[in-house]
């Protein structure tokens, strides 16, 4: 019951930030709803068991990669929307499309996890030899995700020499 | 009831007001050892030695007028010195100042909780931190706190990566994550890990000095170049708040060295039996007199180090400490696949 609660008011304080994110004028302030965000999201793993997921995702994403876009909607002064945002039913249809399309996939994966019994799990948790949430995720990436986990590290280090290359010019 | 309820509630509020109270005696402390450094005597009319000075200190700032710049971002402007200074208290949630003791019949922890992802907690709830400075700068609508506050948030940003990596190859040394755990860890491993790990710990208290803003990387505050940093429009309590953050900060920097490096609660030399008549004092105060240490040094750097330039600050966060920080990563790795 509790829990229950927990989640429904974490969820709704999510989706009402995520809301604000786009519906917000200033841009500033539309990055700082998606920092909120992020945390809530960080609040619903720590509810769901996971305080190691929910730490590396304040760490990784509130505390990193938000902080990079502030750093760039401050540094280029948007207060003045560009041309482009300015006629307000520019492709208005297309968007209701996708919205759309949206609900009704939404739909369909909501109706078939209902008609299965038990939520089917990838790896069977007994199979961990290892206690402690951090142990566990660590256990799991080196074993069954060794390779999703490797191309993963190998598309970053790809992604931030290409960053260097483009930021630098004459190496 | 007593156990999930009464007990936390109790810690959380003598570990938030000590912290409070130790905050304002950390600027009494600082003011007197920089005076003496200079030979002077510091604050010393109110109260027997100055010793009320913080008292006065808080009146002054409570009372003082509030002002909100007329172009300012109301909103963020408001929000700022709470984002700075909510993180800095809720670190403290992770931090070990004893072991179980018994108290009135009943198994006390001195710790509010010990989660198993202990440190981590206390990295990504320092990265929020930074949001204060940026927002602070931004929302004064005003050249100085703006460029104080890009100041700021790229030596934080960068220093923060060399941090981070030192307390990866602590973690590798205790093996798990808890801050309880890593105590324990060098009570069985019969060391403190500032000896074993000694590059780490270095590299930790430099990036400590630079992530709380302190001299010599105190660029954020450049009064010469910057008028006052990113508060400068900041007056009254909301300025308070932004000076509290930071000695919160120090104390918060002190305590996790304490912990990681010098054994946290542990007395000197946990193992040798001939040393045990010192168990009647209390653990929590090994703590205390460990961290006190810390921030004498703190203080101490302060007025002896003259200040960076913005780009050596730059070329020793990156090009001197983070390649150190990889190398004694590797080096731990390296001997500990070896040893085992």
């Amino acid at each position: 019951m509790g829990q229950a609660i927990a989640f429904y008011t974490l969820a709704a304080f999510i989706l009402g930030f995520a809301v604000m994110v786009i519906s917000t004028k200033d841009t500033v302030h539309s990055v700082l709803f998606l920092v909120l965000d992020f945390l809530f999201v960080a609040a619903l793993y720590v509810l769901l068991g996971a305080p190691f997921l929910a730490a590396i995702q304040i760490l990784v994403y509130a505390g990193g990669i938000v902080v990079l876009y502030l750093f760039v909607v401050m540094l280029v002064n948007l207060k003045r929307p560009p041309e482009a945002h300015q006629d307000p039913h520019r492709m208005t249809k297309f968007g209701l499309g996708l919205s759309v399309a949206m609900l009704v996939e939404l739909g369909m994966i909501g109706a078939s996890s209902y008609a299965r019994s038990a939520p089917v799990l990838v790896a069977p948790l007994a199979a961990i030899p290892v206690s402690g949430n951090t142990e566990e995720v660590g256990w799991l990436l080196y074993t069954s995700y060794l390779i999703p986990f490797e191309i993963a590290s190998m598309l970053l280090l790809v992604a931030m020499i290409g960053a260097i290359l483009l930021a630098k010019r004459e190496l | 009831m007593i156990d999930n309820f009464v007990i936390p509630l109790v810690k959380i509020l003598i570990v938030l007001n000590a912290t409070l109270v130790a905050v304002t005696y950390m600027v009494l402390l600082e003011r007197k050892v920089i005076a003496w450094a200079q030979s002077r005597l510091g604050p010393m009319r109110v109260g027997p030695y100055g010793i009320l000075q913080p008292v006065a200190d808080a009146v002054k700032l409570m009372i003082k007028e509030d002002i909100t710049p007329a172009r300012a971002d109301k909103w963020v402007f408001t929000a700022a010195p709470i984002i700075t200074m909510v993180p800095a208290l809720i670190v403290y949630a992770v931090i070990p100042f004893g072991p179980e003791v018994s108290l009135f019949g009943r198994q006390v922890t001195l710790y509010i909780t010990d989660v198993n992802v202990g440190l981590l907690y206390i990295v990504s709830v320092a990265s929020i931190g930074v949001y204060g400075l940026i927002l602070a700068g931004y929302a004064s609508n005003s050249k100085y706190p703006l460029l104080a506050s890009l100041r700021a948030s790229a030596q934080l940003i960068s220093y923060e990566v060399a941090v981070t990596l030192t307390l990866v190859s602590v973690i590798m040394v205790a093996g798990s994550l808890s801050m309880v755990s890593i105590v324990r860890a060098q009570e069985s491993q019969h060391v403190w890990f500032a000896f074993i790990q000694p590059v780490a710990f270095v590299i930790f208290f430099i990036g400590g000095l630079a992530e709380t803003n302190r001299a010599p990387f105190d660029l954020p505050e450049a009064e010469q170049e910057l008028t006052g940093g990113f508060h400068t429009e900041y007056s009254g309590m909301r300025f308070a708040l932004f000076f509290l953050a930071e000695y919160a900060n120090i104390i918060v920097v002190s305590s996790v060295a304490t912990t990681l490096f010098f054994g946290g609660w542990l007395r000197p030399f946990p193992n040798v039996a001939a040393l045990s008549f010192l168990d009647f004092i209390p653990s929590w105060t090994w703590f205390l007199i460990k961290s006190f240490v810390f921030l004498y040094i703190f203080i101490w750097v302060r007025a002896t180090l003259p200040r960076y330039r913005y780009d050596q600050l730059m070329r020793l966060g990156w090009k001197v400490l983070i390649p150190l920080a990889i190398a004694n990563l590797v080096v731990t790795g390296i001997v500990k696949v070896l040893l085992l």
